[in-house]
Formats: structure tokens, sequence, C-alpha cells
């Protein structure tokens, strides 16, 4: 799904240049649940950053299921963010002033699909989150694990083939975060492949495969045991 | 710009942020207001003082002559110049061609004017038929002088609105009426009616051979008025009536033997002259309106900017968000021009209504001197709305074309 070969990243700062990522080798299946790992400023955000589009890679070359993902401007980008990638943020980055379900249906709106079968579709995905007697809520009336269960329903909503996740659980407290984990397993369980970057050792034991991330190399990767979140709630 | 999604997702904007669409609409909205009041204030102070210079024609030249005040040729100072019939002869002869209305004037002085009980003071001057236009004067009932009348010495009469009001009491039929001044039995055949008012609606004319036969003026007259033919520019209207002043002015001192530089014995009172500094004041007036004006619709427009700039600014995050999720860089500076143009325009039209209505209603209410009918030219009023719009847009399209560009992880960024 994800191949990744020799990837560089530095950036400007000032005069001097930062080496962010050292020469990158990675390649993810279909289905896998994949955590990345690393203290700060191992580079991991930039890397997930790369792999979601969000910025370009120097060197290297990373193809996205088939897809070669270089010399990309801003629409193909779009494009490719709408059509191959679903976020999930730390800070959730919910529209304010939309409804939850105007929030899960925006994707669906870039995509062009018209309104009737956005708020169908959405008002699905919310269900699937068990937020469906929240759709019309303002971001600022859910908790905090409501709103990230909005936000995974608004990176499943296009139909991804690959679910980025930063810091998912990072603004939750370790309930919510389990709450959270158990969904994101159970999104995986249905066969869609997941990246979730994390500095917490609990989280990234709920994935199957562990990377870790130190001064912008791989100094680790192995696949271990899933622990379902469930039983840790 | 017909995409019914994109009009969905707009309301829906708007919907939700109704103090920052309201604040934008009102810089926009109390911007064209403004200026239209403004502008049909110009216009009128325009009307206003038009009308107080309608009462003669626009271009009379008026003659009249005083006392010399400079020795010349042997003959001293202090001699009183009286005109005659033939100077108005010569001068209408010499100028025949050029001159449209021409009327020598013989007063009567201390003309009482009697209809049976009642009696009154007025001005009272002979005059020829041409004078109804000289004076600007319509005609209430009956009709003017005429040239017969003229010819044939006939004793009539045309009053003025208010000396008819004066004398005829209960509304009784003026014409056809006798009246007498100073004894001498006259027969009324119009009532005229003067843009200058009562004090020009005071006044009694006859013909000006009766008037120098039965007052024993033999030949001598008191002013000349005339008005020269249209010019199809203010420019050579000015220049032609300056030239045949100046040639009047000079007849007249050959013919009476006055000092070339002799400032009091014979004055040309030039109305085009006049005029022209009128002119130059609504010149002054329509300049410092537009100025104010443009210097409202420029605040508008920073205004609008501002807005913009704060409105873009704002909504960097969510501008993320959204290209993260899918949104292409045309389509945010879509939305965000989009939504700006559409409540600019709104807010623009609204202003426009609501100074036009105010100026509709309220404008014909306004009886303050020198303010009257105050309107705009809707065509100018619509341009101002539309460069509002515009500049709105352009202020808005260059941060909204920033926000578009910058990377989605650096607007995303915790602050």
């Amino acid at each position: 799904m994800i191949e990744i070969r020799d990837l560089h990243k530095s950036y400007k700062m000032g005069s001097s240049s930062l080496h962010v990522l050292k020469g990158i080798n990675f390649s993810v299946a279909e289905g896998e649940l994949v955590s990345i790992m690393g203290s700060s400023g191992s580079g991991k955000s930039t890397f997930l950053n790369i792999l979601g589009m969000l910025d370009e890679l120097d060197e290297g070359s990373y193809t996205l299921d088939g897809v070669p993902i270089k010399n990309l401007n801003e629409k193909i980008a779009a494009r490719y963010r709408n059509k191959f990638l679903g976020f999930i943020f730390q800070s959730f980055n919910l529209i304010s002033y939309k409804s939850a379900l105007d929030n899960v249906a925006l994707p669906l709106y870039y995509q062009g699909i018209n309104r009737g079968e956005r708020m169908e579709k959405a008002m699905a995905y919310l269900e699937k989150v068990g937020l469906a007697d929240w759709s019309g809520h303002l971001p600022n009336e859910l908790s905090g694990g409501q709103k990230q269960r909005v936000a995974i329903a608004r990176a499943l909503a296009s139909d991804p083939k690959v679910l980025l996740a930063d810091e998912p659980t990072g603004a939750l407290d370790s309930k919510t975060s389990y709450e959270v984990m158990n969904l994101i397993q159970e999104i995986n369980d249905e066969g869609r492949t997941i990246l979730v970057v994390t500095h917490e050792p609990d989280i990234a034991a709920m994935t199957k495969r562990i990377v870790n991330l130190k001064d912008g190399k791989i100094i680790q990767d192995t696949r271990v045991k899933q622990i379902r979140a469930l039983e840790n709630v | 710009m017909f995409d019914l999604e994109r009009w969905e997702e707009i309301f829906d904007t708007i919907r939700k942020n109704k103090l920052r669409t309201f604040l934008t609409g009102l810089s926009v909205a109390s911007g064209i207001f403004i200026l239209v009041i403004l502008l049909g204030i110009g216009e009128g102070m325009r009307n206003g003082i038009s009308q107080e210079f309608k009462r003669d024609a626009a271009n009379i030249i008026y003659v009249y002559t005083g006392v010399t005040s400079k020795e010349y040729k042997g003959l001293n100072p202090g001699r009183r110049i009286q005109m005659k019939n033939e100077d108005f002869n010569y001068a209408s002869l010499k100028h025949q061609d050029d001159l449209e209305y021409k009327s020598s004037i013989f007063r009567i002085w201390n003309g009482i004017v009697n209809y049976r009980k009642e009696s009154g003071s007025y001005r009272v001057e002979g005059v020829y038929p041409d004078y109804q236009f000289l004076e600007n004067s319509g005609m209430v009932e009956g009709r003017f002088l005429n040239y017969k009348d003229y010819h044939n010495y006939e004793k009539v009469l045309v009053v003025g609105n208010k000396v008819r009001n004066d004398l005829f009491k209960d509304n009784k039929q003026p014409i056809g009426e006798y009246i007498q001044i100073s004894g001498v039995n006259f027969k009324v055949i119009g009532v005229y009616t003067d843009p200058g008012g009562e004090r020009e609606e005071s006044r009694v004319f006859m013909p000006l051979s009766t008037a120098q036969r039965v007052f024993g003026g033999a030949n001598n007259i008191a002013n000349m008025a005339f008005t020269l033919e249209p010019e199809e520019s203010f420019e050579k209207a000015l220049a032609a009536s300056s030239s045949f002043s100046a040639d009047i002015e000079n007849q007249l001192k050959e013919t009476h033997t006055i000092a070339p530089d002799d400032e009091s014995a014979v004055s040309i009172n030039n109305s085009l002259e006049n005029a022209k500094r009128f002119y130059d004041l609504m010149d002054m007036i329509k300049f410092f309106f537009w100025g104010v004006g443009i210097c409202t619709i420029i605040a508008g427009v920073v205004g609008v900017s501002n807005i913009m700039l704060i409105i873009v600014k704002e909504r960097t995050r969510e501008i993320g968000i959204r290209k993260a999720l899918g949104a292409e860089p045309l389509s945010i500076v879509g939305m965000v021009l989009h939504e700006s143009i559409f409540v600019t325009a709104i807010a623009g039209f609204v202003g426009l209504i609501a100074s036009l209505l105010l100026l509709e209603f309220v404008g014909p209410l306004i009886e303050t001197p020198y303010i009257a009918n105050p309107a705009v030219n809707f065509n100018v009023a619509l341009t101002t709305v539309f460069i509002l719009i515009l500049a709105g847009a352009i202020a808005g399209f260059f941060p909204a074309w920033r926000a578009a560009r910058i990377k989605p992880i650096v607007a995303l960024r915790d602050e």
C-alpha cells in the first residue's frame, strides 16, 4: 500500500539547514495497523506529513497504492489527499461553526457529491462511531472523546485507502484514549490501513507493528502482538 | 458561480457567522449610504442656487446711465447722461443679427395705480413686447404687450400677479377692466408671473410709445436690456456678450461725449459674467461633494479590505482543515471571494436603496433656501456600488490567495 525508498527531508533554518529525515525505507501492506514512535524531534511528525502529502519530500520515492507521489502541485495534492487519505489530528481540527454532521460531510463536498447523498453517508459514519444522536451539535458542545470520534468519522467519510492519525489520543485522558483506540482497532479489523503517530507506549502496543524513529532514521521495526483496547477500558 | 452546492456552503457560512457578515455589510452599506446622501445634497444645493438665479433671462445685458465723473472735451463733470430712443435704435440696428430680445425701458416715477377704491404704488414702466422674455415672465391671464399696441400708442397694461391680487379683491376678473395711473385710464390686457417672486410681480407694464407720449417722456429712456442669440458653448456666449457690452459702452460714450475711462456715467450689468461666477461656484460645490464622496468610497474600500484581511486571517485554520480534506486552492479562493462579493453586493444595494428612499421621501420636504429637490443620478450611485464590490473583491483576493497557498501543516500547526 505504502512504499517509501531513501526518503530525505531537511528544513532551512536561516543559513543552516536541519536534516530531519535521513534516508528512510518503509513499506506498509494493506490492512496493517502501524504505530510510529519516537521522542520529540525524531522526525515522526514530518514523516507523517510527508505520508499525508501535507509536505514534500526532498529526495527518494513515495508510492501510494501504486501511484507515484512526486512533483505534486497543490491541485493534484488536494485531489490525492481527498481520494487516498483520511486525517485524524491531535487537536481534532473540526470546523467550529459546522455541526458534527456537516463536519463529517465536508470531504464528500470536495468530492463533488450532492447534498442529499452527502448527508446520508455522513450520518452513516456518525452512527458507526456512535454519535448519531449528536449529529446536530457544534464541536464545542461535544467532549474531547466525542470530538475525536467525529474527526474519525470525517476521516472515514471519503473512504480513503489509508488513515493517518497524528497523536490521536494526545489530548484525551486514558479512558477516552482507549475508547478511541478501540474504535481505530475496529476500523482496522474491517481491513483499512492505519498509521498512528504516538509517543505513548501503551497506545503503540495496541497496534500490530511498531516503528521506532530516532534522529531521522528507523532504528526498530517490529511486529507485536496486538493488545485489544477494550480489555483496558 | 452558479454551483448550487457552493451557494449552500456560502449560505451556511454566512448563517453561522452573523456578526462578521453584519459588520462587513454595515461598512459597505453605510459607505454607499453616506455617498449617495452627499451627492444628493450636492445636487440639491445646485438646484437651490440655480433657482435663486432664475429671476431674469440668464444672459440679460442691462444698460443704465448715471452722472459723469470726469471732465471731457470741455464739458464739466457731474452731467447727468440721459439715453434717447436713438441710442436704443442705433444699438438694435447695429447688432440686429446678434440680438435675440431687446427692449428699452421708460420709467414713470410716482406711478400711483388706482382701481375703484383700491390703490397702490408700483413700478410703472413703458417697455417693448420683448421685455416679457427679458424678464423671464410667464402669462397667468390674457397676453403681454405686442407691437401693434406699440405702434398704435394703445393705453393698455400688463400687471404683475401681486398687483392683481392687491387691486382686484374677491377674485374679480382683471382682464378688460380699466385702471388709472396718475389719473389716466388704462385697460388691463394681461397678468404675468415672474420666477423672481413678489418683488418682481409688483410691477406694471405699458407700451413704451404710450408711456413716453402720455407721461411726457419725449424720446427719453431710462434703461436698455438685451439678450444675444444663444451660442453653442458657454465660453462663446460669454465672449460674444462681453464684446457686445464693450461695444455698447463705447458707442454711448461717443454719442454722449463721455470720457472713455469714466466709470460712473455708463454702467452695463452683464448677467452672463455674473453667471460665470455662479457656474464657477457650482463647479466648486460639485468638486467638493465629489471629493468628499470619493474619500468616503476610499474609506469604505479600506474598511472592506480590512475586514476581508481579518476574515481570512481568522479562517486560516479552517482553510488548512479544508485543504487537508481535499479542497483545491482555487476552491478556497473562490469560497472566500464568493462570500465577500455576495455580502458586499447585498449590503451595497441595501445602502443604495435606503439612501434613495430617504432622498425620495424626505428630499421634497426640505424647505431650506439654497437646497431644493436633492436627488442623485441613479447610474452614478449604481456605479459606486459596483466599484465598492469590485474593490472588496480585489482586497479580499490577495489575502485569500495567500491563505490558499499556505501549506496545510503550517495552517494547522498548534499555536
